[in-house]
C-alpha cells in the first residue's frame, strides 16, 4: 500500500511518511494477528459428532483478564502513535516559520489564483502579482496564506504531503519548502461544485534564480 | 382480489400497530431504497472507469456524478442502515427479546414508519426536480450546499434537507420507544442484566442518536434558511461562519457512526452465541465496553475536520480521544473472538455473514488508525483512502451483519426458512466482491486519489496504467457485488412464500424471540413469559440439552417463580 506513495518533496514528507508507515505496520501486525487467531478459533471450534462446547461465561477477574490484556496492549500501541505523530503534525500545521517567500493562495471555482506580494514585500498593494501557477525557489521555506473567493476548497499537492482547506471568510497560515526541481499538479480535494474535478493547478519548483527571472515576467 | 381481502392486507401490513409489520415495513423500503443506493455506486463505478487519460469519455456529466456520490452516501446511510439495522430489527426483536406483546407507544410506532416513508418520497422526489438533486456530498457543506449560485441545485437541496429532517422525526419517534419498552416492558425476572446484548445495543443507538441529532436539527434549518431565505448563518460577508455547520453536522455524524454499528454488534451477539453453542464471553464487559464507546462517541468528532480550518491545536486531544475509542470497541470486538473459544459453531449462513462481519469489520477498524492521527490525516484526508476506510466499516455493520441478522432471524419475520445454499454463494460472492471494490482504493488513496471526483484522469497521476488498473478493478467488483445479490433478493422473495416452514425455534436459540410461534402472532406470546435467567445460557454443564431458554423455569419451581427478583418484578 505505501509503495503507491508518489516521491515526496517537502521536508515533512518523509516524516508523514514515517508516521503512516509506523501505523501501518503496527496494526498490520495486529490485523494478522487477530486474522490469524479468529481463523484458530473458527478452524478449531468447528462443530464435530460427539463434541460439546465449553461453558466459558468469563466475567471472573481471571478470565476477564483474556480481553483486558491485550486490550491494555492495544492502548499503548495507540499512545505510541500519538506519541510519534503529534510532533509531525505540529511541525506542518501549527509552528509556522515566517518563510524565505510569501505567497496568498486563493481557491475560486474552479482555479487556483497565487498572488505574490512584489517588491515592498507587502499584500494588497498596487505591485502585487497575480499568477495562474504556482512557482517556488528550490529548498526555501514559502510561507502561504490560504484564503476562499467563493466555496470551500482544499489545497493539495500530493508530493508536498500536503492539503489544507480554504475557507470564505478566513485567511488560514501554513508553509512548505520543496527539495526537487519540477512541475507538479495541484488539487483541489474538497467538492466545490459542478467543476470541481476540473480544479487543477500546476506547481513549478527552480532553482532561485529561475524564480526570480519568472517572476519578473510576471 | 376482492375489496374485503384488499382492506385486509392494508389493514394487516400497511397501518398495523403492530412491531413486526412495522419492522417488515422498515427492513423492506430499506432493502428497495439499496437498490437507488446500488444503482448509485454503478453510476460512480461506471464513470470511473470509463474516462481516458487526458479526461476523455465517461458516461455522465461532472454535475450528474456529484448528485449519485451525495445520493449514493445520503442513501446508504440514512435510508439504508438505519431503516434496516435501526428501526427493522429494533423494532423486530425489542418487544420480542424483553418478552413484551408490543412496543410501549404502539401507534406512535406506526406514525413513525409512516413520517420515515414520506421521507422516502421526499428524498426521491428531489431527483426529479428542475436543477437536480443535491450535489455537495452527503455532508452539504455550506456555501456550496447554502447558495444556488454556486452549487446550480435549487430545489434538490430543499427536498433533501426536508427528508433528511423527516427522517430524523421519525428516528426519533422509535428511538422514545425502543428506550421506553426496553426499560418498562421486560417480562417478570428479566433485570437489565439479563438483556440480550441487541437490546442493550439498540437503545445505545437510541440514546446516542437522540442526544446528538439536535444540534445537526439546528444546523440544517439554519442551511435552509441560508439557502430559501437568503439568511446568513453560514456566509462570513455577512457576520456568518461556514465551520460552524461542521462542527453541528459532525456533533451528530460521528455519533451516527455508532448508532449504525451498535445494532449491529447487537445482531452479530446474538448469531456468533447461537450459532457456536456458548454463553457470550464477559457480558457485563461488553455492556460497559457500550457505554465507553457512547461516551467517547460525543468527542472526537473534530477528526472530520483537522485540515478544515480549526485551531491547529485543537487536533491533538480530537486526535487522542479518536484512537482511544479503539479500547471500547476492541473490548467488545475482543469479547466476541473470545466466545468462539471451544464452541461449537454450525457454519451456516448466517454465521458465515457473522465470521465475515468480524474479518472485514477488523480492517475497517485498524485502518481507522491511520486517518484518526492527525499528522497521517494531512495527506489522507478526503482520499479514496478514506472512502476504503469506512466502507470496510460500514459495508461489514450495514450489509454483513445485516445479513447475518436477515438469515438467522427471517423465520420470526416470515414464519419460513431462506434457502442455505443460495445463501452461501451470496457469503462467499459479497466476500470476493467487496474486497476487490474496496482493497484498490486503499492505493488509489495513497497515490493521492482525491474524493468526489468525476474525471480523476484529469491529473497525470492519476492517469497511469497503474491508477487506471485498480480502478477497473474496483469497478469489476463492483458490478460483480451487485451479481451475487440476487441470489439473494431470489432466496428472500421466493422463501418469504415456498421457503420450508420454520418452527417457533429452530435453531435451538435462548432469548425469548424464540420461545413463541415463528412468525408471531399479534401479540407475540400465549401466555407473557417470565425470565429466569441470563440470555445466554448455552452449553450448561451438568445438563443433558446445550441450551436453557430464559423462560424455563428452573427445577422444583414450576408453579410459582420463587426467584426474589421474579417475586418482585412480578408484583407478588
Amino acid at each position: 500500500m505505501l509503495s503507491f506513495l508518489p516521491r515526496g518533496i517537502s521536508p515533512f514528507a518523509a516524516d508523514i511518511d514515517g508516521v503512516m508507515a509506523f501505523i501501518y505496520w503496527v496494526v498490520g501486525a495486529w490485523f494478522v494477528l487477530a486474522l490469524v487467531v479468529l481463523g484458530w478459533l473458527v478452524w478449531s471450534s468447528r462443530a464435530r459428532p460427539g463434541r460439546r462446547a465449553a461453558w466459558l461465561p468469563g466475567g471472573t477477574a481471571r478470565t476477564n483478564a483474556w480481553i483486558l490484556v491485550p486490550v491494555s496492549l492495544v492502548l499503548v500501541c495507540d499512545l505510541l502513535i500519538e506519541a510519534k505523530a503529534d510532533p509531525v503534525w505540529h511541525d506542518v500545521k501549527v509552528a509556522i516559520p515566517a518563510g524565505d517567500v510569501k505567497v496568498r493562495i486563493t481557491g475560486r471555482q474552479y482555479a487556483w489564483v497565487f498572488t505574490y506580494p512584489g517588491v515592498d514585500g507587502q499584500f494588497d498593494t498596487a505591485d502585487d502579482v497575480a499568477t495562474a501557477e504556482l512557482h517556488v525557489p528550490r529548498d526555501k521555506v514559502v510561507r502561504f496564506d490560504l484564503r476562499s473567493a467563493d466555496v470551500l476548497h482544499s489545497f493539495f499537492v500530493p508530493e508536498l504531503r500536503l492539503k489544507q482547506d480554504a475557507v470564505p471568510g478566513r485567511s488560514i497560515a501554513g508553509w512548505f519548502s520543496a527539495d526537487r526541481d519540477g512541475s507538479y499538479e495541484i488539487a483541489c480535494a474538497e467538492i466545490c461544485g459542478k467543476n470541481h474535478t476540473l480544479m487543477a493547478g500546476k506547481m513549478v519548483v527552480e532553482a532561485e534564480d529561475a524564480f526570480d527571472t519568472w517572476l519578473a515576467s510576471q | 382480489m376482492s375489496h374485503a381481502e384488499t382492506q385486509g392486507f392494508v389493514r394487516k401490513h400497511l397501518f398495523s400497530t403492530d412491531h413486526k409489520a412495522i419492522a417488515r415495513l422498515y427492513m423492506l423500503t430499506g432493502l428497495f431504497m439499496a437498490l437507488f443506493g446500488g444503482f448509485a455506486a454503478w453510476l460512480i463505478r461506471a464513470q470511473l472507469s470509463s474516462v481516458g487519460p487526458g479526461g476523455t469519455g465517461g458516461i455522465i456529466d461532472p454535475q450528474t456524478y456529484n448528485g449519485a456520490v451525495t445520493f449514493h452516501g445520503t442513501v446508504m446511510v440514512f435510508w439504508v442502515a438505519m431503516p434496516l439495522l435501526v428501526a427493522g430489527f429494533g423494532n423486530l426483536l425489542i418487544p420480542l427479546m424483553v418478552g413484551a406483546e408490543d412496543m410501549a407507544f404502539p401507534r406512535l410506532n406506526l406514525l413513525s414508519y409512516w413520517v420515515f416513508f414520506l421521507s422516502t418520497v421526499v428524498l426521491i422526489a428531489s431527483i426529479f426536480v428542475p436543477g437536480g438533486t443535491a450535489a455537495g456530498g452527503w455532508t452539504s457543506y455550506p456555501p456550496l450546499a447554502a447558495n444556488v449560485a454556486y452549487s446550480g441545485v435549487n430545489w434538490g437541496i430543499t427536498l433533501w434537507i426536508l427528508a433528511v429532517a423527516l427522517e430524523f422525526v421519525a428516528f426519533l419517534m422509535g428511538g422514545v420507544n425502543f428506550i421506553t419498552t426496553a426499560i418498562n416492558l421486560r417480562a417478570p425476572g428479566m433485570r437489565m442484566w439479563d438483556l440480550p446484548i441487541f437490546v442493550w445495543e439498540e437503545v445505545a443507538a437510541s440514546i446516542v442518536f437522540m442526544l446528538s441529532v439536535g444540534p445537526l436539527i439546528a444546523g440544517a434549518l439554519m442551511l435552509l434558511l441560508d439557502h430559501s431565505f437568503g439568511t446568513g448563518f453560514y456566509d462570513p460577508a455577512r457576520g456568518g461562519d461556514p465551520v460552524l455547520f461542521q462542527h453541528l453536522f459532525w456533533f451528530f455524524g460521528h455519533p451516527e457512526v455508532y448508532v449504525i454499528l451498535f445494532p449491529a454488534f447487537g445482531i452479530v451477539a446474538e448469531t456468533l452465541t447461537c450459532h457456536s453453542r456458548k454463553a457470550l464471553f464477559g457480558y457485563r464487559m461488553i455492556v460497559w465496553s457500550i457505554v465507553a464507546t457512547s461516551l467517547l462517541s460525543f468527542i472526537v468528532w473534530a477528526h472530520h475536520q483537522f485540515v478544515a480550518g480549526i485551531d491547529p491545536r485543537m487536533a491533538t486531544p480530537f486526535s487522542v480521544t479518536t484512537i482511544l475509542i479503539s479500547v471500547p470497541v476492541a473490548v467488545s470486538m475482543f469479547s466476541f473472538m473470545a466466545t468462539l473459544y471451544r464452541g461449537s459453531i454450525r457454519f451456516n449462513s448466517a454465521m458465515l455473514f457473522t465470521l465475515g462481519f468480524f474479518a472485514c469489520f477488523l480492517l475497517g477498524g485498524v485502518t481507522g488508525i491511520i486517518n484518526g492521527t492527525a499528522a497521517a490525516d494531512i495527506y489522507i484526508h478526503d482520499s479514496y483512502y478514506v472512502v476504503a476506510h469506512f466502507h470496510y466499516t460500514l459495508y461489514p455493520l450495514v450489509f454483513l451483519a445485516g445479513s447475518a441478522g436477515i438469515y438467522h432471524w427471517f423465520p420470526k419475520l416470515f414464519g419460513r426458512m431462506m434457502d442455505e445454499r443460495l445463501g452461501k454463494v451470496h457469503f462467499w460472492g459479497t466476500m470476493v466482491f467487496f474486497n476487490m471494490i474496496f482493497l484498490p482504493q486503499f492505493n488509489l488513496g495513497m497515490m493521492g486519489h482525491h474524493r468526489r471526483i468525476a474525471i480523476p484522469t484529469k491529473f497525470e497521476f492519476l492517469s497511469t496504467p497503474t491508477a487506471l488498473q485498480l480502478q477497473d478493478l474496483s469497478t469489476i467488483g463492483l458490478v460483480g457485488l451487485l451479481v451475487v445479490q440476487i441470489p439473494f433478493v431470489w432466496n428472500f422473495f421466493y422463501s418469504m412464500w415456498k421457503g420450508a416452514v420454520a418452527s417457533s425455534n429452530p435453531w435451538n436459540a435462548t432469548t425469548l424471540e424464540w420461545q413463541c410461534p415463528s412468525p408471531p402472532p399479534h401479540g407475540n406470546f400465549a401466555t407473557p413469559p417470565v425470565s429466569y435467567r441470563g440470555p445466554y445460557v448455552y452449553s450448561p454443564e451438568g445438563v443433558e440439552a446445550d441450551f436453557i431458554p430464559q423462560d424455563q423455569p428452573p427445577e422444583g419451581a414450576h408453579e410459582v417463580p420463587v426467584n426474589p427478583v421474579v417475586a418482585r418484578a412480578s408484583g407478588m
